[in-house]
């Protein structure tokens, strides 16, 4: 059994702006049915560039619900220009810290959140830049190397609690030490 | 709140009776049975009884019963065994679906540069036995050992050992099942299936954790895993468990008692809750053959939901079960045993196993009944794959 705090565990019995939006101005979808979990984040944004209002959809474990719900709590009333900023430290630290195993929840609530922003900017999302490294998530070497960095991850197993990778058959975790070596080696 | 628990291939109560039976070998009666003394020699007596108990549960002779410290320590004493007692054979046959007690085992063995098949189930959890016998026909001397569980801890889906296990035994090849979950469960015989080793855990019928046993039949030259003293006959050293040993023994006795209860009432219960919640919960299906199967299992999954969110709305209520799910253990996939059914990821994801005892009621599987339907539905509202 996972150890949540009582704030996670209200997010989850008790999710803020949980449902669909049907005039939503922006939508970010992250995340499959194979992969677990999956959050589709509704925005509703005003003339000069403002959430006014949020809600989502959450496929997943109680943090993938919680994470969502604190996601759309935080977004309210900032501009996109902030919004676009927000990484999932702050959604973790709204929610007064997620279990290290279960930190890719509020990574999928970055990825759900620049999304939906760049989707509503009309920026073209184009296929992921990298190279997949995990093909059981669909994780490229980018993204690893970005996760790493912006979190200080020491390991392996610290980029599979974060972006999953690694975390399936588990035939990519030599190159995923390989990638966190080199960086760790930069630094 | 009161707990409704049904999570027993999880673990088990230990019963009143088996508590009592116990408790004097923990305080007064507290002499090593290796002892010369009668006050040692006494509690030597009161194992041999339940060394006699636990071998009526299987049909063993009780010079056959190998007291262990719990269901996987039988698992890699019988493994190991069997490679020792076959230096040239280099091939273990298992299945795709073992505990981990056996699949991870097996997988270290492997890196060690010994051949493992681990043989596929198909989509409703049987067993591939021609792959088996094929090579049982072609290279038979090869093979030190076929180890295959007799029941499924997710699904409750049983093998079929018994036949497996005789053409082993015409090859003279050494047969070993990992019975954890089926003991108690459901009557075995290893006398009539030729089997040569076979596991069983307390804790899974009402006696205490941390107390196994593996039965060894008789003529096999069982070359011990704990090396040391020699207890158990030279077949597993150090200082006897006795008061969990003598637990153990009152728990086989109330487990063979229980048998025909677990047929019947049980059974009933399982397929009331199991009927009910099809019924009731649009989308939602049984993993595995549902015929046959252990009668207090109950694997079902609910579509565009996930397993962990389940279990702790569930919590909320009071009722106690697992997930196939495996964001409750850690890794992200789906549990290997619904994988290797290659059950959807819709429904594999939502998936919960229920798994009664004896001390189930009629009520409590009601309590769930209407308890499950609510739950179900509050997280599909909520879920991006649902499609009203």
């Amino acid at each position: 059994m996972w150890e949540y705090n009582d704030k996670v565990k209200d997010h989850f019995l008790n999710p803020r702006n949980a449902g669909e939006m049907k005039d939503a101005d922006a939508v970010g979808e992250t995340g499959s049915l194979s992969c677990g979990d999956a959050l589709k984040l509704f925005l509703k944004i005003n003339k000069s560039g403002r959430i006014v209002d949020a809600s989502f959809m959450t496929f997943g474990c109680a943090s993938a619900v919680a994470s969502s719900s604190a996601l759309t709590e935080i977004v309210k009333g900032m501009t996109l220009d902030d919004a676009e900023k927000l990484t999932n430290d702050d959604i973790a630290d709204y929610l007064g810290g997620l279990p290290k195993e279960k930190m890719h929840c509020s990574v999928m609530g970055q990825d759900a959140l620049r999304k939906a922003i760049r989707s509503y900017k009309g920026i073209e999302i184009l296929a992921k830049p990298g190279n997949t490294i995990c093909e059981c998530f669909g994780v490229t070497d980018l993204e690893i190397i970005e996760t790493v960095k912006q979190n200080n991850l020491k390991s392996a197993e610290d980029v599979t609690f974060y972006v999953k990778a690694g975390g399936g058959c588990g035939k990519c975790v030599e190159k995923i030490e390989e990638i966190v070596e080199s960086i760790l080696a930069q630094a | 709140m009161n707990i409704v628990y049904t999570d027993n291939n999880a673990t088990t109560k230990v019963s009143p009776e088996v508590l009592e039976e116990m408790m004097p070998y923990f305080s007064e009666l507290y002499g090593n049975p290796s002892s010369m003394h009668s006050f040692g020699g006494n509690v030597g007596g009161k194992i041999q009884e339940a060394r006699e108990r636990v071998a009526r549960l299987i049909n063993a002779n009780p010079s056959e019963i190998v007291f262990t410290s719990c269901g996987t320590e039988s698992d890699n004493a019988a493994i190991m065994a069997a490679l020792e007692l076959n230096p040239a054979k280099k091939h273990i046959i298992t299945s795709a679906v073992e505990h981990p007690a056996i699949k991870n085992l097996c997988s270290y063995l492997e890196r060690k540069g010994y051949h493992i098949t681990f043989v596929s189930v198909d989509r409703e959890g049987h067993l591939d036995t021609e792959l088996i016998y094929e090579i049982i026909e072609k290279k038979a001397d090869d093979i030190a050992v076929i180890s295959l569980m007799w029941a499924n801890n997710e699904t409750g889906v049983i093998f079929p050992v018994e036949e497996v296990a005789r053409k082993a035994a015409e090859k003279g090849i050494l047969f070993h099942t990992d019975a954890v979950q089926a003991v108690g469960k459901i009557p075995i015989d290893v006398k009539a299936a030729d089997i040569a080793m076979l596991s069983l855990s307390g804790h899974k019928i009402h006696a205490p954790k941390g107390i196994g046993a593996l039965y060894v039949r008789q003529g096999i030259k069982f070359p011990p895993f704990l090396k040391g003293g020699h207890q158990e006959k030279g077949r597993r050293a150090g200082t006897e468990n006795t008061a969990s040993i003598i637990g153990l023994g009152k728990a086989s006795e109330l487990a063979k008692a229980h048998l025909n209860e677990m047929d019947t009432r049980i059974r009933g219960l399982r397929d009331y809750l199991e009927a009910e919640l099809l019924a009731k919960i649009p989308a939602s299906s049984v993993n595995g053959d549902k015929k046959n199967r252990l009668p207090n299992t109950l694997s079902i999954g609910f579509d565009a939901v996930e397993g962990e969110s389940i279990l702790l709305l569930m919590d909320q209520s009071g009722i106690c079960a697992s997930s196939g799910s495996a964001c409750t253990s850690g890794s992200l996939d789906p549990s290997h045993v619904l994988m290797a059914m290659k059950v959807p990821f819709e429904s594999a994801h939502g998936t919960i196993r229920f798994s009664l005892s004896t001390y189930n009621t009629k009520e409590e599987m009601s309590y769930i009944i209407e308890a499950m339907p609510p739950i179900i539905k509050r997280l599909r509202d909520i879920s991006p794959f649902w499609k009203k």
